[in-house]
């Protein structure tokens, strides 16, 4: 079984409210080393077989058409999970 | 304050026979308002469902607010792939007044009939407000009874309410005259250049965030001049569509 990751970001000219929640309540856990958040989404996309270059193409189309929308979002990487070191389980780090 | 039943306006003029759909996608809530309305204005309403492929040959097309598949993934990104839409593009493309309120609004974004965004209220809470607004285009299918400058008050209740769009797309949208409304007062959400509702190029889409349907009965809409809850303003949006429909 085969799985592709797909990333999406809010644009950078985006004003991103939820990253501007987060960031404000991380100094009252303590962590008064970020500056700024801004969050995104990831989708996990499983195929039956194996991530075929016909399976990527079809997965930027998808990325492109329903998963982001342009106005708002850019679709920073769609990969091949058993391509990226760590990702091919999709275990937790914290695991 | 009168005590008689309120008279559709455009069956008292005499053009009754207008048919416009309203359309129930997974989680709308304001259809039945939007029906209302329309039969509040003289018009017949139709249900259509969202997976229902015909509109089935009515004049206009409403598409209410709500939280269509509670706003996953985007607010309005899955309703945008429903098979009535693929219809109400073809009929938007061909002159049809649509209409898209609050989820609506952002349903005929992501469908592209309307170029920008919604993303979350600056200030990340739900507004549910009294709203006042000034008209800036009373030339579109569903402003054209109202007047350049007018201030209206209807409902303004949504979490997703942000309008962005690119600067260029901003420039494109003042110089082609195509901001419908803009927020009076306060700006309650962020919204780029203080804007409520734009069109498009042919003024027969529009879309907006604020709520005409429920600002169309007295008794039941937001405080006017006339007393509390008195407002009617929302219901000249379904008067105007029936008078463009005659003119068209």
């Amino acid at each position: 079984m085969g799985r592709v990751v797909v990333e999406v970001m809010p644009k950078p000219e985006i004003l991103d409210p939820q990253g501007k929640a987060v960031v404000g309540a991380l100094p009252r856990l303590g962590f008064t080393q970020f500056s700024g958040v801004r969050q995104g989404k990831r989708f996990e996309l499983e195929v039956d077989g194996e991530v075929t270059p016909e399976i990527l193409a079809a997965a930027r189309e998808a990325a492109a058409t329903l998963l982001s929308n342009p106005v708002i979002e850019d679709v920073v990487s769609v990969a091949d999970a058993a391509a990226v070191p760590g990702e091919a389980t999709g275990t937790p780090v914290n695991a | 304050m009168s005590a008689t039943e309120p008279v559709p306006v455009a069956a008292a003029a005499g053009i009754a026979e207008a048919r416009i759909g309203v359309i129930t996608f997974p989680g709308t809530l304001d259809d039945r308002d939007a029906a209302r309305a329309v039969r509040l204005a003289g018009a017949e309403a139709v249900s259509i469902w969202h997976a229902d492929e015909s509109l089935q040959d009515v004049d206009a097309v409403v598409l209410p607010g709500g939280f269509s598949y509670g706003d996953y993934l985007r607010a309005g990104a899955i309703s945008r792939f429903a098979p009535a839409m693929a219809a109400v593009v073809d009929a938007a493309k061909g002159g049809m007044p649509v209409l898209g309120i609050c989820n609506g609004f952002q349903v005929l974004t992501e469908a592209h009939l309307l170029p920008g965004s919604m993303v979350k209220n600056d200030h990340l809470h739900f507004v549910c407000r009294e709203q006042s607004l000034v008209v800036e285009n009373a030339h579109t299918a569903w402003t054209n009874e109202f007047r350049r400058g007018q201030r209206i008050t209807i409902p303004l209740k949504n979490q997703d309410g942000q309008f962005v769009a690119d600067e260029r797309t901003l420039d494109e949208l003042e110089g082609e005259g195509r901001v419908v409304f803009r927020y009076d007062g306060w700006n309650p959400n962020g919204s780029r250049r203080d804007i409520a509702g734009i069109t498009n190029e042919r003024g027969n889409v529009v879309g907006l965030m604020p709520h005409p349907e429920h600002a169309v009965e007295p008794g039941f809409g937001p405080a006017s001049a006339e007393g509390p809850r008195a407002g009617v303003d929302g219901l000249t949006f379904f008067t105007s569509v029936l008078s463009s429909l005659v003119h068209a």
